[in-house]
């Protein structure tokens, strides 16, 4: 008999991403509508003090699965582990981010589980016992409901899709003995520029096009930082070499949720929507007063971003003091 | 190397308009163009680069019908050596795991080093290439923006992780590696390359010679069930804010205030 809901947590460098706690957020709702158990898992080395920050939202148990060999996240291994896991407490939902981790996991263990998976939704509702996920599709162009017909129930979502509550929930310790199995994957490094937001997850990403006119992203750049968000390009100015691909928005990039998205000097091709239609607040600056951003933003100033963005800078810094 | 590189054809959305078809069970396909995925052709190309380097060959391959022998053929006017499509009826309807299970009886047939499928596709969920490695039980990296063969049994990749970053693997063949754009810069295909292929005969593959259960793929094996298609509603186009330049920011910062853009 399947039972309780069971959130993947993840870490990178002993720091939870905000995945973890929207998965937490709705994992607890889940769990309450469905009358049963929230259980968190969280993997990594050294995890044990970090995994009681999980308990503000809501989890009835954090279940530690802390080795040296879970230092790096590899796919199989953790797999196997998370498949123990699972294998033993049979839950009826498992959910987690669709960020990069999440994805690689979700789908092997999917296949491993022969279970259901909706991948990077962005909602899901009950109807009388069925789970329904909704997701985009077409470039965000339409949004497809699907049914998860057996158990478990793979839910991975969206990063920012979801909200993040508080909730009660006991936050019991416990371990959980890993065995990693074996792996054919050997990790070697990783270069890391900490300093770099993850765009998929920033609450503000401002971002610029062939308006930029050159390399120097500086202005939007302190905006960005300014606002604690990250830095966006259109794909012409990642065509133009003026930023790496990795921070490209758009249909063949990142699909980004924030609350706010500021777009400096981006017409607005289809494919940039499809990147960040999904965004709360839309701020277009633009020279162009024909240019297609207009239509799907919420606020629109006409006017030279070089100039614009400087005093929004300047303003936002004296207000926060 | 052998390489097996997963195809699929898919509709060109950035330069259509989608719409829901009236049972709003799927899109209007009729006036719709189709092409080859987009991050399909990056695997493609990677696959002909590390076939010239190391020497093997070239196997595309997709799920589909009749109609999908184009996006076979396309790419091995790229310089894929062979194309083979897998078709048949009891596919139709397939989950990401009933293509996956498709995709590998192909894999079993022969003995492929290397399987490389694009990071995702604009109508899919960027899951078979995972799906499948588990399925296969080979290992599996995702979002790969870099690939040096190291020799028959190992290649060390380069991923694309959180915040931009990379991060460098070495893996034991055979494996299963999704694609991500910007690795390479896939060559053009002109018109001459496609006459070239046009009338070369795609082997077709069905349920019976891939020893294929009908029961376990397609709409009867799927267990993510597609319901309903909406289209999303749209806003109603930005406030142009207008004024002096210092009083559109102030009205800027108000609104930004109050919806919360500010904290």
């Amino acid at each position: 008999m399947s039972k309780g809901v069971l959130a993947i947590a993840e870490q990178v460098e002993g720091v939870f991403r905000k995945v973890t706690y929207e998965a937490l957020s709705e994992g607890r709702r889940i769990a309450d509508h469905l009358g049963s158990e929230l259980t968190a898992l969280v993997l990594g080395a050294d995890v044990e003090n970090i995994s009681k920050e999980l308990k503000p939202y809501g989890p009835d148990r954090i279940v530690v699965a802390d080795s040296p060999a879970l230092v790096e996240f590899l796919t199989d291994a953790y797999t196997n582990v998370i498949y123990d896991f699972i294998h033993q407490e049979t839950p009826e939902v498992i959910i987690l981010g669709a960020s990069t981790q999440g994805k690689d996991v979700s789908a092997r263990l999917s296949a491993r589980l022969n279970a259901p998976l909706a991948m990077d939704c962005v909602a899901i509702r009950f109807e009388d016992n069925r789970l329904i996920a909704s997701r985009y599709m077409y470039g965000g162009k339409i949004l497809a409901d699907v049914e998860l017909d057996g158990t478990p129930k793979i839910l991975a979502f969206r990063p920012n899709a979801l909200d993040i509550t508080n909730a009660d929930g006991a936050g019991t310790l416990q371990n959980f003995d890993v065995d990693t199995g074996t792996t054919a994957l050997q990790f070697i490094d990783k270069r890391l520029d900490t300093d770099k937001k993850e765009i998929t997850e920033a609450d503000t990403v401002v971002s610029g096009g062939r308006g930029m006119g050159g390399p120097d992203f500086s202005v939007i750049e302190a905006l960005a930082e300014l606002l604690d968000g990250a830095v966006g390009a259109s794909r012409s100015a990642v065509d133009e070499g003026w930023r790496p691909s990795s921070d490209q928005v758009g249909q063949t990039g990142k699909v980004v949720s924030p609350n706010l998205y500021i777009a400096c000097g981006i017409s607005g091709a289809i494919q940039h929507f499809a990147g960040m239609s999904s965004s709360k607040v839309v701020v277009a600056i633009n020279k162009d007063p024909e240019a297609p951003i207009f239509a799907k933003a919420d606020y629109g100033i006409e006017g030279d971003l070089f100039e614009i963005v400087p005093l929004v800078t300047e303003e936002i810094r004296k207000l926060k003091g | 190397m052998e390489i097996l590189v997963c195809i699929k054809r898919a509709p060109d959305t950035s330069e259509n308009e989608i719409e829901v078809n009236r049972d709003g069970t799927d899109i209007e396909r009729d006036d719709l163009v189709y092409s080859v995925n987009e991050w399909d052709n990056y695997a493609v190309e990677e696959a002909i680069q590390i076939r010239d380097k190391m020497g093997g060959s070239v196997t595309v391959v997709t799920v589909g019908d009749e109609d999908d022998e184009e996006v076979i053929r396309r790419e091995m006017a790229m310089g894929a050596d062979h194309g083979i499509l897998l078709s048949d009826e009891t596919f139709k309807g397939s989950d990401g795991r009933g293509i996956s299970a498709i995709l590998k009886a192909e894999v079993e047939k022969k003995n492929y080093d290397l399987i490389l499928t694009g990071a995702q596709a604009d109508d899919g969920a960027g899951q078979v290439g995972g799906i499948l490695a588990a399925m296969l039980d080979w290992p599996y990296a995702s979002l790969v923006n870099f690939i040096d063969v190291i020799d028959d049994k190992k290649i060390k990749v380069g991923r694309e992780i959180a915040g931009g970053n990379q991060e460098m693997h070495e893996i034991d063949l055979p494996c299963v590696l999704s694609i991500q754009t910007g690795i390479n810069e896939p060559r053009y295909v002109g018109i001459r390359g496609i006459r070239k292929v046009a009338s070369l005969e795609i082997p077709v593959h069905t349920a019976g010679d891939l020893g294929i259960a009908p029961e376990s793929v397609g709409e009867s094996g799927a267990r993510t069930k597609r319901l309903d298609y909406f289209v999303p509603e749209l806003g109603e186009g930005a406030e142009i804010l207008e004024g002096s330049t210092e009083e559109i920011i102030d009205k800027l910062l108000e609104f930004l205030k109050a919806k919360g853009g500010i904290k």
